[in-house]
């Protein structure tokens, strides 16, 4: 028998070879993400050649003298004065004002009808209950901009007009609009009245402002309650029955300990609804309500700069997006449980 | 959403361009149209009389035949068409970005979209002339604009009659509350429920709206006419052959009518033109003799396809506007030079 020659007890000290470059764990994402860059910015070089190249054959060039031009048309119904000398980006800023105006009071109502209809769902009454399932899934289904023109059309400009209209003391709607008494000239109490068969006072809302508002509250309220309704149903089961075995009221439970643990799931979700709300309301032009959309298409009309009119409008929207969502986030920070 | 779509087709048709124009001598635009095979022609439809929708889905009005006459004389045949309905704010934006070929919408031709640094837009002849009108409830007693102070007065935004109020009522040093609505779906209904003490627009507009309301009878319009609005069909400054070529359309439906060619005879005016070369005008224009077609790149029978096709100018009015249709109007100023009127047609040569 031949010896075996013994096999080498130890391993070899040197390390695997090193692999080509092309074959290295560390270089090869870099070398990916590089490519992929250089191709989006190839991309992106491309298209902006490619729009200046159109824009100076059209003479078109970007150009932001327009802006200090004046505008030439009147808004009604704008929170900061303007009338029609004042430039063109004043007008913007008065349409931007309008739309963060909507978009607030939109916010504020959204959020409380789509909460009391979240809670509803969880009610004991079954006729409550079954009515805010027969909201949901009624207006969730419907296009926003058909339920604007009914708000608008159907609703909104039935009502009746001058000495006819609905006079409650201090307040009055009309088919104009919504007039409640305030402070007028002088600061002397004011209440509504009739002047030339046009009813004025110090506080005045259009029904164009009334239908935008009625129309993105009871839409986006339907999908905040469907998240509300999450918020809920995902707080365990345990806790009502323990609130309960406790004495706990429906409403306290609700209140004191589901909603409050709820809100952790529910605020990322009304984040993105918010944004939807905020976005929705460029359908102002629907109802003839002038928000940033609307001046901005006139202006775009009037000055024949599309490509800054729409960078302008991108610019604006995306800043009350991200504003809305930055707000969120630290909404959401304070809610989230905290380790301890 | 359209609206939302054309701006964006704006930005994107701007990034990505079309690569027209390149090495082709004659118009980009006319080479696209042959290509496909059809003319897509904006039109508003919604104005009775100028361009609405008939129950059988075709659309009829004096700017729809427009469109119609374009064809018969690019492509041979007036319903190689595809009709784009677009509102006032949107139209130029459907032009500069090559979504359409031609605007066939009551237009004002003004110095700030005419312009090369405005919005460089190429209009042809005067095709339709009007001015602006303001139409009340005949019960209101408003009859002057004066007394409309502090009323609300409904207008389409983005369109010249919004700015021309705004003059109008700083000169008279009136308050106002201007409604701007998107389009005139949403103004006149508005305007119809009594959301407005009055609404302005063109008056030829006014009156095709009325034409179309429950009860025409209870509104009027304001007697005073506070601008001139001629409007005419709209290119793009970018191919001024296809403006020429647009520009020579709209005038043949004029010298048709000088020329007393209509749909019925012009066949017959034609053979007989074909029989006898001493009928020097009459062979010119309608391509017997001469190169105009080609000069245009056209065909050399384009003025007999448009008259075969909608008729000359009179006629066209006549089916559509005229005293025979609900919206009654007047010929006026829209009637030709020889007559008293303004359309004129340059010489043929």
């Amino acid at each position: 028998m031949a010896p075996v020659p013994p096999a080498d007890p130890t391993p070899s000290p040197l390390p695997a070879p090193k692999p080509p470059w092309w074959r290295d764990r560390r270089v090869i994402p870099w070398v990916v993400q590089a490519v992929v860059g250089l191709l989006v910015l190839l991309l992106i070089a491309f298209l902006l050649g490619n729009l200046i190249r159109n824009l100076t054959a059209a003479g078109l060039l970007l150009s932001w003298r327009w802006l200090q031009q004046p505008a030439g048309f009147d808004i009604s119904e704008s929170v900061i004065p303007f009338n029609a000398q004042l430039p063109y980006w004043r007008a913007l800023a008065a349409g931007l004002v309008n739309t963060i105006r909507a978009v607030l009071v939109g916010l504020v109502g959204a959020t409380l009808l789509g909460t009391l209809v979240g809670m509803a769902s969880f009610s004991h009454n079954g006729l409550l209950r079954r009515l805010a399932r027969v909201y949901v899934e009624v207006v969730r289904n419907i296009p926003l901009l058909l339920q604007l023109v009914f708000w608008y059309f159907v609703v909104f400009l039935t009502l009746p007009n001058g000495l006819a209209a609905i006079q409650l003391p201090g307040v009055v709607l009309a088919k104009s609009g919504l007039y409640i008494v305030g402070l007028g000239e002088g600061l002397r109490w004011m209440g509504p009245t009739l002047v030339n068969g046009v009813w004025q006072a110090p506080v005045r809302l259009s029904v164009e402002f009334g239908a935008l508002l009625t129309g993105l509250i009871v839409y986006s309220g339907a999908f905040i309650a469907e998240v509300v309704r999450g918020g809920i149903a995902a707080v365990p089961k345990g806790q009502w029955e323990a609130a309960s075995s406790l004495g706990l009221s429906w409403f306290a439970t609700l209140r004191r300990i589901v909603l409050p643990q709820s809100l952790r799931v529910i605020v990322p979700g009304l984040n993105t609804q918010y944004i939807s709300l905020a976005k929705n309301s460029s359908l102002a032009v629907a109802v003839g309500y002038t928000d940033l959309y609307s001046v901005a298409e006139t202006t775009l009309n009037q000055t024949g700069r599309a490509v800054e009119v729409v960078l302008v409008l991108l610019a604006a929207y995306l800043t009350l997006d991200l504003l809305i969502s930055a707000l969120m986030n630290g909404l959401n920070h304070l809610v989230q449980i905290r380790e301890r | 959403m359209t609206r939302a779509g054309l701006l964006g087709l704006a930005v994107v048709g701007a990034l990505v361009g079309c690569a027209a124009g390149n090495g082709d001598p004659g118009s980009p635009t006319m080479a696209k149209i042959r290509e496909r095979g059809r003319l897509v022609c904006a039109v508003d439809g919604a104005v009775p009389g100028f361009s609405t929708v008939d129950p059988g889905g075709a659309f009829v009005g004096i700017d729809a035949d427009f469109c119609r006459a374009v064809a018969a004389a690019v492509l041979g045949d007036p319903a190689k068409v595809e009709f784009r309905p677009v509102t006032a704010g949107e139209r130029f934006v459907a032009l500069n970005s090559g979504e359409v070929d031609l605007l066939s919408i009551s237009s004002t031709h003004t110095l700030s979209r005419d312009a090369p640094g405005g919005n460089a837009l190429s209009f042809g002849p005067v095709f339709f002339y009007d001015g602006q009108g303001v139409m009340v409830p005949a019960a209101s007693g408003i009859r002057r604009l004066r007394d409309l102070a502090g009323k609300p007065i409904c207008v389409e935004s983005g369109t010249n009659t919004e700015l021309n109020l705004a003059d109008r009522m700083r000169e008279l040093g009136v308050a106002y509350q201007p409604l701007r609505f998107q389009s005139g779906e949403q103004a006149y209904p508005a305007y119809e429920q009594g959301r407005c003490a009055a609404i302005t627009s063109d008056s030829s507009l006014l009156a095709a709206k009325r034409s179309g309301f429950k009860e025409p009878a209870a509104h009027v319009l304001l007697p005073e006419l506070h601008s001139k609005e001629p409007s005419a069909k709209v290119t793009i400054q970018a191919d001024p052959a296809w403006a020429d070529a647009v520009r020579w359309i709209s005038h043949t439906l004029v010298q048709a009518e000088e020329s007393g060619l209509t749909q019925a005879n012009v066949e017959a005016r034609l053979a007989a033109a074909r029989r006898d070369p001493s009928q020097a005008e009459a062979r010119r224009f309608l391509g017997v003799e001469g190169d105009f077609g080609r000069q245009l790149g056209l065909p050399a029978d384009f003025t007999v396809q448009v008259v075969q096709a909608v008729g000359n100018y009179g006629e066209l009015f006549e089916r559509h506007l005229g005293s025979a249709t609900p919206l009654g109007l007047e010929r006026g100023l829209n009637r030709l030079w020889n007559k008293g009127g303004l359309h004129i047609a340059p010489p043929f040569r």
